[in-house]
């Protein structure tokens, strides 16, 4: 569980955007700065944000669909971004990714047997027989047995097609997904067939992953560990119950209180963020969010947060917290959840005291690799 | 409590396509009483959008309404003349909808579109519907109003975009607001804020709100009373706390419990098998008899009607026959 599988170092992205008179100006639209993070063996790691916060740039610069401007992926340890085009073909047999709309991921010229055959017949020599019955059994292990190989996309419904694009990314036996918002085109009811079916794949098969998501509730179910995105940035980083009962980065809190809860007897004040999110083309100096932040101080605004490690692997990018203050960085929102909100923080606090040297998250890579 | 605002009677809506005729909406009948916030929610195609378009006489042909009754603030909207409907359209009844970037029009100004609201239904000159519409725009919360007027909408973001939807829907002092998926294209955190003003507006401008959404969550924060739709069916309606806490109709039981909670995690979802109906086929009895876990026969013959289960709480479920309100007990098991 705890050995690392995928590795991002210092993962950077910038987009250049064209403007003005003939194009000549150009800026950068910075879609990932500096993101460190780890996907550890057999767990599911969700990423949340907002739109434009670079999650998805985040996932594809993971499969190295996109080609990252600084930074190292290591999966199993290999740095991908040295690797040739010819190795990095044999390396994403291992890692595949799944879309959030099966309508345009998937191509309707092409029959279902077609469409999960294609990364067989390109990685393999199956073929006949044998490949017809590969296709099938992906196809039954994605829950879809019956005569379904002749049919095109359009045949289907929208829950059906997503089981279709899982069974077309298990089809070279991955040990890694990275699932880009899966079920947001789908329905409720439907959402909760698919994420029941991840889950179980994910069980049968070992399989790592990494859940893109902007439903906090969806994260929150499928997720061991969360990293929270904003800009282009990991704000927080810790494990499930740690940011839904112990956040700290003030984002995070405003997150989880803007997203509405199922119970009408808990309407309730929420912190309700001011203005929208900055363009990433010209991200705010210092705390990309402190334009937004109820609880903004003066260095904000003039020092960039890293991410540092508060205990048990709960790491946050936040001055309040760096600046050690424990009252102010209380949570609200555990306070407010009650006791299973007491019992998150007085263990947090308890390990706050254990370690009494404070890690960056770098440090961290360091002492982990050693 | 005074005469509703809008009440709708046993509306049917039908859709002739090429494939067939679409029973998008199949006897709906509820209230909107004044100042309140009706929700209206369910999962894709299940008549949501075409009820909401329904009460403007907005729906797209080759849909037709093929029998009900509308009544808006004591008139019959089902018998207007083309000109009545447009005096009420706009003025009485407003309506925002989900891609605010796809009804603003992109060649004006935020200032031209929304002056030009103004002037269509009131008699005032430029510079004074100008100066409405600084107003206006001040009311639902954008920065610095001067400068908006002279943007064009590409400028602004989706929540701002959505924010000069409401001013324009304000503009006209309408008594209904129409929100169809308002907030489903905005990020949680511009979701808050527009249900914020959604909330504060209606104070202020003594609005009723119908909410179309099929986000329950946003159910559950905003609205009064809540309508559950299952193709093209009302299934269950009632105040949003008995709704919430002690629903009652299968399916409204099933939705909930498909959603992802704090505290859910590593256990399997109860999803509800199979998926809804398209529609092109009338299914016979109970719409929801073929997902149904507790179907009996008379689920397959006989369309429910609508039982009331609780004070304000009506259920359309053959389960709730002859029973007595005490007797109901916890059955079929909540959640």
């Amino acid at each position: 569980m705890s050995q690392p599988l995928v590795e991002a170092r210092g993962l950077t992205r910038y987009f250049a955007q064209r403007g003005g008179l003939f194009l000549r100006r150009s800026q950068y639209v910075h879609a990932l700065e500096r993101v460190n993070l780890t996907v550890r063996q057999g767990e599911t790691l969700g990423v949340v944000g907002e739109s434009g916060c670079g999650k998805t740039t985040l996932g594809r610069c993971i499969l190295r669909l996109i080609e990252p401007t600084a930074g190292e992926v290591l999966f199993e340890g290999v740095n991908l971004l040295t690797l040739s085009r010819q190795e990095m073909r044999q390396r994403r047999r291992n890692m595949q990714m799944v879309f959030q709309s099966p309508y345009s991921s998937l191509d309707p010229r092409f029959s279902v047997l077609n469409l999960i055959a294609e990364p067989i017949v390109t990685h393999t020599d199956l073929k006949g027989k044998a490949l017809m019955a590969r296709v099938e059994e992906l196809l039954a292990r994605v829950g879809m047995e019956g005569d379904y190989l002749y049919r095109y996309p359009h045949e289907f419904s929208g829950g059906q097609l997503q089981r279709i694009a899982v069974a077309r990314s298990l089809a070279l036996n991955p040990r890694f997904l990275v699932l880009d918002e899966p079920t947001s085109a789908l329905d409720v009811s439907v959402q909760a067939q698919i994420l029941n079916l991840l889950q179980q794949l994910q069980r049968e098969l070992g399989l790592t992953y990494l859940f893109i998501s902007h439903d906090l509730s969806v994260v929150q179910h499928i997720s061991n560990r969360i990293a929270v995105m904003y800009l282009g940035r990991v704000v927080e980083l810790s494990t499930t119950d740690g940011i839904f009962y112990g956040a700290h980065h003030p984002y995070t809190e405003a997150l989880l209180s803007s997203t509405p809860v199922l119970d009408p007897a808990l309407r309730r004040e929420r912190i309700i963020l001011e203005g929208s999110v900055p363009s990433p083309a010209n991200p705010p100096s210092g705390c990309r969010f402190h334009p937004r932040c109820p609880k903004v101080m003066s260095i904000c605004s003039q020092v960039e947060p890293e991410l540092e490690d508060i205990g048990g692997g709960h790491l946050v990018a936040c001055h309040l917290v760096s600046g050690g203050n424990i009252e102010t960085i209380l949570s609200p929102r555990a306070k407010r959840s009650g006791a299973k909100g007491l019992l998150a923080t007085s263990v947090r606090d308890s390990s706050l005291h254990s370690v009494p040297l404070r890690m960056t998250s770098s440090c961290l890579v360091e002492s982990r690799r050693t | 409590m005074s005469e509703p605002l809008v009440s709708i009677e046993n509306l049917h809506v039908r859709f002739r396509t090429y494939a067939g005729q679409v029973y998008a909406v199949n006897g709906v009948t509820f209230d909107i009483r004044r100042g309140e916030t009706f929700g209206l929610v369910g999962e894709t195609g299940c008549g949501k959008s075409v009820t909401g378009l329904s009460l403007l006489r907005l729906v797209p042909p080759p849909g037709e309404i093929v029998a009900g009754r509308i009544t808006f603030d004591g008139q019959d909207i089902l018998s207007l003349s083309e000109q009545e409907m447009r005096n009420i359209r706009g003025a009485r009844i407003a309506m925002i909808f989900q891609d605010p970037a796809a009804s603003l029009n992109p060649v004006f100004t935020v200032g031209e579109q929304v002056d030009m609201v103004i002037r269509q239904h009131q008699p005032v000159r430029r510079r004074a519907a100008r100066q409405r519409t600084l107003e206006m725009l001040e009311a639902v919360g954008l920065p610095a109003p001067p400068q908006i007027v002279g943007a064009y909408p590409h400028e602004l973001s989706g929540g701002m975009q959505q924010r000069v939807m409401i001013a324009l829907a304000l503009a006209s002092n309408a008594s209904l607001l129409i929100a169809d998926e308002p907030t489903t294209d905005l990020d949680v955190t511009i979701q808050a804020q527009i249900l914020a003003l959604l909330v504060k507006l209606q104070k202020t401008h003594s609005l009723s709100i119908l909410l179309i959404t099929h986000n329950l969550g946003v159910v559950a924060e905003t609205c009064d009373r809540v309508g559950v739709l299952y193709a093209g069916n009302l299934v269950e309606v009632g105040r949003t706390a008995d709704v919430f806490q002690a629903m009652k109709h299968p399916y409204t039981q099933a939705l909930l419990a498909a959603i992802p909670r704090p505290g859910s995690h590593g256990q399997l979802l109860p999803a509800i098998p199979g998926s809804v109906p398209s529609g092109l086929e009338r299914i016979p009895g109970c719409a929801f008899h073929l997902r149904c876990p507790f179907i009996m026969e008379v689920c397959q013959t006989e369309k429910p009607p609508l039982l009331t289960v609780g004070e304000e709480h009506t259920v359309a479920c053959h389960l709730y026959h002859n029973r007595p309100t005490q007797e109901r007990g916890n059955e079929p098991a909540a959640g």
